[in-house]
Formats: C-alpha cells, structure tokens, sequence
C-alpha cells in the first residue's frame, strides 16, 4: 500500500508566538519544528506499512526550513520525501493549501491512502484535509481515533462528545487521525543515520503546473486585518470563608449559571 | 534551560535532539519515583537501558562495522551529559557499559571482535566492569583475583568490589592476576553472566545513585575459554587505565550534567521565590551565587570537550582527561551544594530534587579514580622526564 503523509512545520508551540507586519505568522524569527499532530499520522503511516508491504512518502508545503519536518518523518522511518517551495506560496490561505498538496500527490502518483493529522498545532483549523479529499476526489474520513485496513478499504473510530461512529470507506481514501490512534515513535540512531540516504525531491509550483496567481497571500480568500494578544488572566474572585462559604461558593456559581 | 552546544556534526545535532526528546518523554517523568524505590538497591532500571539501546545511544562511541554508532567522542560525551542532566544513574550506566565495551573495542583480535561486539553493542546488552577489589580500590596493582590456566582455558577465583550493574549485566570485562609480576601481571577477560561459579552479593546500602546497582562479584572457580581473554597475558593492567582515561571523560560530562540541572533548578527557584518583597534572585548575593555556578558549569563542559577533541584527533589526552573528571566532579560537588542553599529549607526536603543532585554528586569525585588520583595522574605526566619542551 503507497501512503502520503501531510504534515506541516510550525512554530514551536511552547515559544511565543509572533505574527509580521502583514499580520501572518512569523515563522523567521521562531524555532520551528514537525507539527505535533502530524506525528500520529506518520507514526499510523509506518505502522499500515510495516504490517504489509508499501511505501510512505511525507510531503510538505513550507518555506526552506521546512524541510526539516521532512527530514524528522524521514528520520521516524518514512522512505521519501516531496518538499514544495515556493516564495510566491507564502500567505496561502486553506484552499490554495489544499490546492498544491492535491497537485504534488497526483505528481507523486496514485497513493491508496493519504493520511493528516487532525489539524495543524498553529493554525488549528482542521479544514486542508477536507479541501484536499475534495479535490482530489477521495472519500474523506476525518478524525480517526482507529484506523484499521480491511480488504479493499478502511475503517475508522470517530470518537464524539456523546456517541463513537465506525466509518467505513473504500480505497483510497483521505483519513486524518486524532492524538488518540497511538503512540508517536521517536527516530532511533539508525533511523538519524538513514535519512541522510533518503530521496527529497524539492518541486516548486512550476513542476506542478499551479499558477502563482492562485496561491499566495494576495490571492486568498480570507485576510487577517489585525492581531491581538490575548489579555492577561484576570485575577479569579477570593472568598475568605467566614464561616458562610458554602453558601458564598454556591451564590457564585449560581450568578454564573455554573448551577 | 537546555545547554547552548555548536555540535560538530549535523548528525551531533541531531542526535542531541534525539537525546533530548528520549529524556524528556522517558527518563525525567520516572527518575524520581525508581531513585526513591531504588533506595534498598532492589530496584534497578533495566527497561530504561533497553530502550536507550533500542534509540542506539548505548554504543555510540565505537565503530559502526560491529553494530556501533562510529561517533567521536566530542558528541558521545554531549549525549551523556544530557542524559545526565535528566536522570544520573542512567548516564553513570551508559559511562560504565562504554567501559565495559572499550577493552574489546581496542585490545581484542578481529575475530574476537568479530564474536563479541554485535552482541555488546546490540542495545540489548548491558556490561559490568570488575576492576576494584576490597584491598585493591586505589591501589589496583595490589589485585589479588587470580586466573589460572586450566589446560585450553582459564578458571578465575576471587572477589571484586563495588561492581556497578553486578547482577543485571550480560558480561562481566574482568581484570584478574596471571602471574605475580606486578602490575605486569594482570589480564583481561570478558565473563558471560551464565558463566558457572560467578556470584553475587546484596546490593550495597549506598548515600545516593540509587539505580546503579552495586554488589561484590565472587568469582568460584569461574572457567573462562582463552578466546575470552582480551589482548596479551600480562597486558591487563594498560588496558584497564586506557579504558579508564575514556571512562573518566564520561565521568566528567555525567558530573557536568548533573551540575547543570542542579543549577537549572536553582536558577528557575530564584525567579519565583519571594522574600522581602521581591523575588531571592533579586538580591545580589544570590544572583552572583549562580553567576559563579554558571562560570563553574561552563568550564567544566569545555575542559572534557577539549580533552574530547584531542581523543578524538588520535593525541595523547591522558592528561587532559584527568584535569576534565576533577574539576568536572568538583564543579558538580560545589554546584550541587551550592544549589541545596539556594533552595534553602525546600532543598533539604526531598519535595526538590536538590538534595539528591547533591548525594549523587558526591560519589563522582570518588569512583573511576578518586580526585587524588586524578591529581597523581596530572602531576606524574606534568613531571615526566621529556625530550623536549611541551607545546
């Protein structure tokens, strides 16, 4: 089974976190890393491959320093890598995200799965994994807490807020996994040794025959006018207990509808 | 805060991340509670060297053609220190299983090699280095475990002492007499842990590092095959101080890390804690206290670094490595006790892990050659008659 996995680089989520003058994120100035949600994918990814026979390819959309996401999922066990860079891609809202990745996986071939993670840690949309089984034409299956393959298809847990689903789907098919599916492996010494011997293939949008005018900040269908950092936390009320505590505690929570 | 490095290789780099990840996920949410279960030296953390193995970070630093990681030392040491800066024992355990290793590694025939190092260098093995004895600590010439000849082999008898990992190794790199020549009369031997006649007694009630495990061997008549014993009858006694000169240099970046997340700690509680209004890093005193920790952290990495880099360009670093392990382990000792002080009541309390880098530090200016013999090394190579003027 050939696999894709889409995965990000992102800020560290643990730095601050800074936007530039065109209100983007700035991602020069901040150290960078392999989107923590896309480690369930690849991890899901290695794991169908081992189980059988088959190949993952990581592909990303970045700028330069994106290529090391590529070079961690390689390092995880991944065989090869797609890295699309292109200036004119930066400031590309979702759907022209979506609209390169669908470009680069019919460049890589005909993949039976193409497998995401639930959402970027920066961005936290959740919505390029749709957009690209859109147009890719695939089914989407999104949210998988369980994937299993069966035959000539797939099928997933999708756990909700007050009930679990089981979706079934054929191949091939877009699945996007949830923190939940399992436990990301870390890239052993050999795997670090390795990945300096596997392929990467950088293409820009010319090799895909996408035109910069459908991509890139000027051409997005959203624009942020203005960011603003979250205010600080407020100080929470203090109720000194004078003996009437409970019924001071229960007042709040009532004012609050808590109760 | 994570120590600033300028690793030599992008694979160094890479490998420090790893190192890092491995530590935080793995080793820091454990070391803690397995320290406190450890304290009777029952407990003995076999499954974090399995997956330190399983990562290749057991083997770094010998050759890739029998299954090692073909590292220099300058990253090997860095990888150490890491981890000693997330949990002590297990970089003491790494240090000793390199020890274990080098002997093979260096003196063995390459067919010796060819049997014995995938093996030793799997990540699934661990080593055992017995080398002191109850009479011969210091004073290693003064070893009474003897190895007689027995037809094709050697059977080994005799007692060796605070032998860390004893009871949990796979092997056991032995150093025993084979003649009474002095110090020329010592040879090496590696012992399979199912070797018959081999034993072991309680683990030792120790002041701190609990997880390594350490126990007297007895060795009962214990038959050693001839293709068991490393480098020439008689050349034991340089192999052991060779394979010291490196271990020393895992002793000193093990010291090094654990003085810097005792700093950590420190520095981190001087940015909360308050008195008199403000926070205790506020005040001078305190402030330049870390100021000199910092200094003394800092230049212990760069004195094993440098000792690294001449290891690692094939010079002499004898000397060099003994200056790195005592001013290392001394920083370490200053450090840590320092940082109990900065602590204040909390560091005495086992609430901060304060007063456990202090017990730990302790024993690094001890083992693999106590600090005065570090001193001994030093002076001896300082006064050694010499042809020319040293550059």
């Amino acid at each position: 089974m050939n696999i894709v996995v889409c995965v990000k680089y992102v800020p560290d989520a643990q730095s601050e976190r800074a936007f530039t003058e065109d209100n983007t994120t700035d991602r020069e100035g901040v150290d960078g890393l392999l989107s923590e949600l896309d480690e369930y994918a690849i991890e899901e990814a290695l794991k169908i491959a081992e189980a059988g026979e088959g190949e993952v390819t990581v592909l990303t959309v970045g700028p330069d320093d994106a290529a090391e996401a590529v070079k961690k999922a390689l390092q995880m066990g991944a065989d090869k890598g797609v890295h699309i860079l292109d200036e004119a891609i930066a400031g590309s809202d979702a759907p022209a995200t979506s609209l390169v990745l669908a470009e680069a996986i019919k460049k890589i071939g005909s993949p039976d799965l193409v497998l995401t993670g639930m959402a970027s840690t920066d961005g936290t949309m959740s919505v390029v994994p749709a957009m690209l089984a859109e147009r890719l034409g695939l089914p989407q299956v999104t949210f998988a807490s369980e994937l299993t393959v069966e035959g000539e298809g797939v099928k997933i847990r999708r756990d909700g807020d007050s009930s679990t689903e089981t979706i079934e789907s054929s191949l091939p098919a877009l699945v996007s996994v949830t923190d939940q599916i399992n436990e990301p492996r870390y890239p052993s010494f050999k795997g670090i040794m390795a990945a300096k011997k596997k392929p990467v293939e950088t293409w820009g949008l010319s090799d895909l025959g996408v035109d910069a005018g459908q991509v890139g900040q000027a051409n997005a269908w959203t624009a942020v006018l203005e960011t603003t950092k979250r205010p600080p936390r407020e100080q929470g009320e203090v109720v000194a207990d004078e003996g009437d505590g409970g019924t001071k505690l229960a007042e709040f929570l009532a004012a609050q509808k808590f109760v | 805060m994570p120590a600033t490095r300028l690793m030599p290789t992008e694979i160094g780099e890479d490998l420090i991340e790893l190192t890092r990840t491995i530590c935080d996920r793995s080793l820091r949410p454990k070391v803690d509670e397995v320290e406190r279960q450890a304290e009777g030296g029952e407990v003995f953390p076999r499954e974090v060297f399995a997956e330190l193995g399983q990562a290749g970070l057991l083997s770094l630093p010998f050759p890739e053609e029998h299954g090692g990681g073909g590292q220099p030392y300058e990253v090997y040491l860095q990888v150490i220190e890491e981890i000693a800066s997330a949990w002590m024992s297990v970089a003491v355990g790494t240090s000793v299983h390199s020890l274990t290793c080098f002997p093979v590694a260096t003196f063995a025939s390459p067919e010796q090699q060819a049997t014995l190092l995938p093996g030793m260098l799997s990540g699934d093995q661990l080593g055992a280095y017995c080398l002191s004895e109850p009479q011969a600590g210091s004073d290693v010439a003064a070893m009474a475990t003897r190895a007689t000849c027995d037809g094709d082999g050697w059977r080994l008898k005799g007692r060796k002492a605070w032998i860390s990992h004893a009871g949990h190794a796979d092997f056991y790199t032995t150093f025993a007499r084979t003649s009474d020549d002095g110090a020329k009369g010592v040879s090496c031997f590696v012992v399979p842990a199912d070797a018959e006649g081999l034993d072991f007694a309680p683990p030792e009630k120790k002041m701190g590092l609990h997880g390594d495990t350490v126990r007297e061997v007895f060795f009962e008549d214990v038959p050693v095959s001839d293709d068991r014993r490393i480098g020439e009858v008689g050349q034991g006694m340089s192999i052991a101080m060779a394979a010291l000169d490196s271990g020393r240099l895992g002793i000193a970046a093990a010291a090094t890390g654990l003085a810097q997340a005792a700093l950590d700690l420190a520095a981190g509680y001087a940015t909360e804690r308050e008195q008199f209004g403000r926070t205790i890093g506020e005040n001078q005193g305190l402030a330049f206290m870390l100021a000199d920790l910092e200094a003394a952290v800092t230049s212990a990495r760069a004195t094993y670094l440098h000792a690294a880099r001449l290891k690692d360009a094939g010079r002499a670093f004898s000397r060099q490595a003994a200056v790195a392990k005592l001013v290392a382990t001394d920083a370490a000792m200053r450090v840590t006790t320092d940082a109990v002080q900065v602590l204040g009541g909390a560091g005495y309390t086992a609430d901060f892990p304060a007063e456990r880098y202090f017990r730990e530090a302790k024993i690094t200016q001890i083992f693999e050659g106590t600090n005065q013999i570090q001193r001994l090394v030093i002076s001896r190579d300082l006064l050694r008659p010499r042809s020319h003027r040293r550059r």
